[in-house]
């Protein structure tokens, strides 16, 4: 306390800003990326052949676009100190309910179907994504139900329901012309399904970063009491983060099935656990308050490249697994003794 | 004395059986600094919170510049020239400074990208470093969190923030109970910059010295009640510690 009363006593220069290589070694997000970059060199290091080549890194590009965009939902949601169980569920639901909805304006099969029932599959995606969302949003906020405890209740209910749309089976007949151009299509070697992510992650990345809206989704996270006391509608603001989540898990939904040219009602049981585990291996906190965009992207990465690196170099694949959850537990126990040793000044 | 700025008629608040307000009045004129002070459990906080919004009175009028005052949420007190320092902070410890002090206030960026919810960070950060230092709230760097200052910074960044929006009335609950000496010395001199630029000060505090040296006036609360009233410079500390216990009432405080 005493040096601390002589720093703050002494006349200080008006640039008070942190110096940005400070800002920068400081941040998670930073140390983060390094061990994105490491992993890849090192697997490059050992198959430069297998591993800088074109198609590997598009399928590893566009494998993750989807689970990318689930962790730029969930990035806000967990900032907020909460958590979304449900997005791969909602996902399922949406990518049923959007190759059902084009398949039935087509009659029957939608295969040949032109850009109007592509639009309309899309809206219809996004607008079931955003009433799962919106259901979560209003039982977290108004209802005050964990949302532990509330998308757990949907996680449950959206994959049952996405079952119940088709009676238990895989929905096909997704157009052809969707899956040529968003699916498999390319744009200067780069799949088409990644662009779109990419996009909605800069897009997310910015809204987080640098309007109200994320100023507002850290300030809740962090003190809700205080963004409460200074006039924030904190269950609007909730609200309106799940029904985010959700509308992304739509799109999500979607681009799944432009993709695999089928909605699969299986194989998302751990999009969930896999989402939040991008973003907190991105530096973003479990408690809430802070993270960004940007580490999730890194987070999303790390245990794509662990997956694919380990089968190149011939490591049996089920390592990734317990890689990828030994730097998860580290990242959670550093993020914690940090916060620990910042609360007792 | 001129008009009463804000004035408190038999406020009562229940809390199920609890009876922490029993009729509870409450004065402050413009420009002064008025303590309010009282022993644990007199309700002091439950007052303080009736009165900037946080919690509504079971029953009992509020006077506001003459006009009656209904206050449904803190944002009503806010938009009157209210404003509270609470006892427990109540800032974001993960955002920095100046996001804290412009918290719910953010200036946009003009044009297109205000229209976006676009932030002007520069402007709020150059906004907030100015008033901070004329608060006299010296702070290493303006963009770490909060949580990276030291209690006693956070103490200032939290009065500063009161004092920035106020523009009648400022609550202080407890605003030096963290501090050493020379930051509670440092909070004194902004309650009385405060009060000099024509702003209401209510502080609430357990240290007789300190509500002695700088308040004009002294409002005791005992029981839920308002059983004293004392101009500062006539009073002495063993008074108001009768007043606070109960060895000492006037009979016509409670109006």
């Amino acid at each position: 306390m005493t040096t601390d009363e002589k720093t703050t006593m002494s006349s200080l220069p008006d640039e008070r800003r942190t110096p940005l290589i400070r800002r920068l070694t400081g941040a998670n997000t930073l140390w983060i990326g390094l061990v994105l970059l490491v992993l890849v060199a090192a697997f490059g290091a050992i198959r430069p052949d297998a591993v800088f080549q074109v198609t590997t890194l598009q399928f590893l590009l566009a494998e993750t676009a989807v689970l990318l965009v689930l962790s730029v939902g969930m990035t806000f949601v967990i900032i907020t100190s909460g958590i979304d169980l449900s997005v791969g569920s909602v996902l399922v639901f949406a990518s049923v309910s959007s190759a059902l909805a084009m398949n039935v304006v087509s009659g029957g099969d939608a295969t040949n179907a032109g850009w109007g029932v592509i639009g309309f599959g899309l809206l219809v995606a996004l607008v079931s994504g955003a009433v799962w969302g919106l259901l979560n949003g209003l039982l977290i906020s108004r209802a005050k139900i964990p949302p532990l405890i509330v998308t757990l209740g949907s996680f449950g209910a959206a994959q049952g329901a996405a079952l119940l749309l088709n009676n238990g089976s895989n929905v096909s007949g997704i157009p052809d012309r969707l899956n040529r151009t968003f699916g498999s299509g390319t744009y200067f070697g780069i799949p088409n399904i990644v662009i779109v992510a990419a996009v909605v992650t800069a897009l997310g990345a910015l809204l987080l970063s640098t309007t109200r809206f994320g100023r507002y989704t850290y300030a809740v996270g962090s003190n809700e009491e205080a963004a409460r006391r200074v006039g924030i509608s904190v269950r609007g603001h909730l609200t309106k983060v799940y029904l985010l989540a959700g509308t992304l898990a739509g799109l999500a939904g979607f681009m799944g099935n432009a993709f695999f040219r089928v909605a699969v009602v299986t194989g998302h049981e751990t999009d969930n656990l896999n989402a939040i585990a991008a973003v907190v291996l991105g530096g973003t906190s479990i408690f809430g308050g802070t993270g960004s965009v940007v580490g999730t992207v890194f987070g999303v990465f790390i245990p794509a490249v662990l997956e694919k690196g380990l089968v190149i170099i011939g490591v049996r694949e089920f390592w990734q697994p317990i890689a990828v959850a030994i730097v998860l537990v580290a990242a959670v126990w550093l993020d914690q003794t940090r916060r620990r040793a910042r609360n007792q000044r | 004395m001129s008009r009463p700025l804000l004035e408190a008629r038999d406020l009562t608040k229940n809390y199920g059986t609890v009876e922490a307000l029993r009729g509870a009045s409450f004065t402050a004129y413009p420009g002064e600094v008025v303590s309010l002070i009282g022993d644990n459990g007199a309700g002091k906080s439950t007052l303080v919170k009736c009165l900037s919004g946080v919690e509504q009175p079971t029953s009992g009028t509020l006077t506001f510049d003459g006009e009656p005052l209904h206050l449904s949420s803190p944002n009503d007190a806010r938009d009157r020239g209210i404003e509270t320092v609470f006892q427990d902070l109540a800032v974001a410890p993960d955002l920095d400074p100046a996001a804290n002090m412009f918290l719910g206030r953010e200036i946009l960026k003009p044009g297109v990208l205000g229209f976006f919810g676009v932030l002007d960070k520069k402007a709020m950060r150059r906004q907030a470093s100015e008033h901070f230092t004329r608060f006299g709230a010296t702070l290493q760097s303006i963009d770490v969190p909060i949580a990276a200052l030291s209690g006693g910074q956070r103490q200032s960044v939290a009065v500063a923030r009161s004092v920035a929006w106020a523009s009648k009335l400022v609550f202080m609950d407890e605003p030096t109970a963290a501090l050493g000496v020379v930051q509670r010395e440092r909070v004194l001199d902004v309650i009385k910059r405060v009060r000099d630029e024509g702003i209401a000060v209510v502080l609430i505090s357990h240290n007789m010295p300190e509500v002695l040296s700088v308040s004009d006036r002294v409002e005791v609360l005992r029981l839920g009640r308002r059983v004293a009233r004392f101009k500062a410079s006539d009073t002495s500390v063993e008074e108001l510690v009768g007043a606070m216990t109960g060895a000492l009432t006037q009979e016509d405080a409670d109006q």
